[in-house]
């Protein structure tokens, strides 16, 4: 019986102990105490099923935790992105901003089975993924170690896909108002599996050059996508706005927003939203989801304030949009951040985030006259380029001790090094999505065309590209 | 027979038609317009980009009167539509040669 009791405490110590991991890659074998030859089999037997029940609920609970994450992720396209940049265009062109969201929706997924899951994720390579997971094959419930090990390789599969579902269509705010549908999902198609896949190989595959945790030569911190999503999409969006030119009329004629109410519950949605967007990046639900899911609220709302103020000393007004616009700006800066910060650098991240967004939206973007129409760059690529350097600097691993325990991750604690991996992270984001785009570019103006007639601009893309009109009033 | 078209703030325009019905003016036809005159419109910023919104949103009522009534219904508009600051409106007054009742072709005064 004493024996017993010692046994039981063992047993439970060292459950209690490996909770917080959460990175246990297969049940472990059972503790030595309990092989021990002394012990009955019964014990034994007890024992294991103990500790495949604790195995199970550990995996219900991060399942429900990541099932749900996948689904506020998707909620941030559509309808969060769908209704924030819908009221930002003018009324003639809500539907066709709106359809290029949902319509990415559907072909991402269908690219992500077939090929995108595997190119992201497959294989070990130092830039891209391979073919292993081609047509899903042989991707189930059971967990994939190197990624998830706590639940099944279909959740974190159809979780990582509602990230590259978001990428592009982040884009679709700088080709606003004038460019082609055909074109849209011609580029869409090519801009995923050239710049999305590589990008998100190289700082979340296995093998990655990037990658922090799985043996990246520069390991760049990014906890949620700001390289990855935020810079790839965002600095695309400027190539696209550059090479498109100019909107019919613009920058003389103005082209107010036609919803702002539009525009407020889209972002609000996105902000819900993104907590599955950077808690679940955690890939369980533990401390360090919740750690993530803190940052993400302060870094948004530090940002709503410092755009809010920003505007106000210039304006004499703080705006709806300004507000909204500034919140988008402090997730965007955040994401890289979420799973390394503590709550006050993430509060600080947020006010220069929303600082500095505001300053390119509207210092930058006017000294350089270029029409990013929906300021995709203005928020995303400068968003998540700070984002992404400020993580660098305030890491640390009393948070996420992703290099190993004890050992120093970010400015800091004193790893200034980590700054400078960063910057490798950044310029390869850049690099990536400057060239990438320019070559997916020119291919699809000669394959479809990329930008409408002035006639049909001026008429509006509803009608012109999708034979519709969003409000049909008298009706 | 007059028509009287009155455009005036939208703010005003319930007190206004309030008054007419007192008085016993009960149709009338309302547009919502844009326009100004000597007002100024605003400036609205979007992302630090300025729009002056100068063509502001104005109610418009149309009226057709017998001749008796006019003068009662003018002064009734400028009472309850006036506010004293700079956009308040105009009435304009203009001869109408003839009203024709559709239902019944009914002709001149007794079809208003």
């Amino acid at each position: 019986m004493k024996r017993m009791c010692i046994l039981c405490c063992c047993w439970l110590a060292w459950v209690l102990g490996s909770l917080p991991t959460h990175a246990q890659p297969s049940p472990a074998s059972v503790p030595a105490t309990a092989a021990s030859p002394e012990v009955p089999k019964a014990v034994t037997d007890k024992l294991n099923q103990l500790e495949q029940k604790v195995t199970a609920a550990q995996s219900s609970a991060d399942n429900a935790w990541m099932l749900v994450s996948a689904a506020l992720v998707l909620m941030m396209t559509g309808p969060g992105l769908a209704l924030f940049y819908g009221g930002l265009v003018r009324h003639k062109n809500v539907l066709a901003i709106m359809m290029q969201s949902f319509a990415l929706m559907a072909l991402i997924t269908v690219l992500w089975a077939l090929v995108g899951y595997s190119l992201c994720f497959g294989g070990s390579g130092p830039v891209i993924g391979n073919f292993q997971f081609a047509v899903l094959r042989g991707v189930g419930v059971l967990p994939n170690p190197d990624y998830a090990a706590t639940i099944p390789q279909l959740t974190f599969m159809v979780y990582q896909l509602m990230f590259a579902i978001i990428t592009p269509a982040l884009i679709t705010g700088a080709t606003a108002e004038r460019m082609k549908f055909s074109g849209t999902m011609l580029f869409m198609t090519l801009w995923f599996l050239v710049v999305y896949a590589p990008m998100a190989h190289m700082v979340w595959g296995k093998g990655g050059f990037l990658n922090a945790s799985l043996g990246g030569k520069f390991p760049t911190l990014d906890f949620a996508g700001g390289t990855v999503v935020h810079i790839s999409s965002g600095v695309s969006a400027l190539v696209c706005a550059l090479y498109l030119g100019k909107r019919v009329g613009y920058p003389k004629q103005p082209m107010p927003p036609h919803s702002l109410v539009l525009s407020v519950i889209g972002a609000c949605l996105l902000w819900v939203g993104w907590f599955g967007f950077n808690a679940g990046s955690a890939l369980a639900s533990n401390g360090l989801a919740s750690s993530a899911f803190v940052a993400t609220h302060f870094g948004s709302a530090a940002a709503a304030l410092s755009w809010s103020v920003a505007e106000w000393l210039r304006n004499g007004r703080a705006s709806a949009l300004g507000a909204i616009s500034g919140a988008v700006a402090g997730l965007v800066a955040i994401t890289p951040a979420a799973g390394f910060v503590a709550p006050l650098p993430a509060l600080l991240i947020g006010l220069l985030a929303g600082a500095f967004c505001y300053l390119m939206v509207t210092k930058f973007k006017a000294i350089f006259g270029y029409d990013d129409s929906l300021d995709a760059f203005g928020v995303h690529g400068a968003g998540g380029t700070i984002g992404a350097l400020l993580t660098g600097i305030c890491a640390q691993a009393v948070v996420n001790p992703i290099f190993g325990d004890g050992k120093p991750v970010g400015g800091f604690d004193g790893n200034w090094g980590q700054v400078g991996n960063q910057l490798v992270g950044i310029l390869t984001a850049w690099v990536l999505a400057i060239l990438g785009t320019i070559v997916i570019l020119k291919v699809v103006d000669l394959a479809v065309g990329i930008r409408v007639p002035e006639e049909h601009e001026i008429e509006g893309l509803d009608i012109t590209q999708h034979g519709e009109e969003a409000y049909n009033l008298e009706a | 027979m007059m028509k009287i078209e009155a455009i005036i703030q939208p703010s005003r325009f319930e007190s206004v038609k309030d008054a007419l019905l007192e008085i016993g003016i009960d149709g009338m036809t309302v547009t919502e317009v844009r326009g100004h005159g000597r007002q100024k419109g605003h400036t609205e910023v979007y992302r630090g980009r300025e729009y002056t919104v100068d063509l502001l949103p104005k109610i418009k009522l149309e009226l057709v009167l017998p001749d008796n009534l006019v003068n009662r219904a003018v002064e009734t508009i400028l009472k309850s539509a006036k506010t004293g600051k700079i956009g308040d409106g105009k009435i304009f007054l203009s001869r109408i040669e003839e009203a024709i009742r559709i239902r019944n072709e009914e002709r001149g005064e007794s079809a208003l």
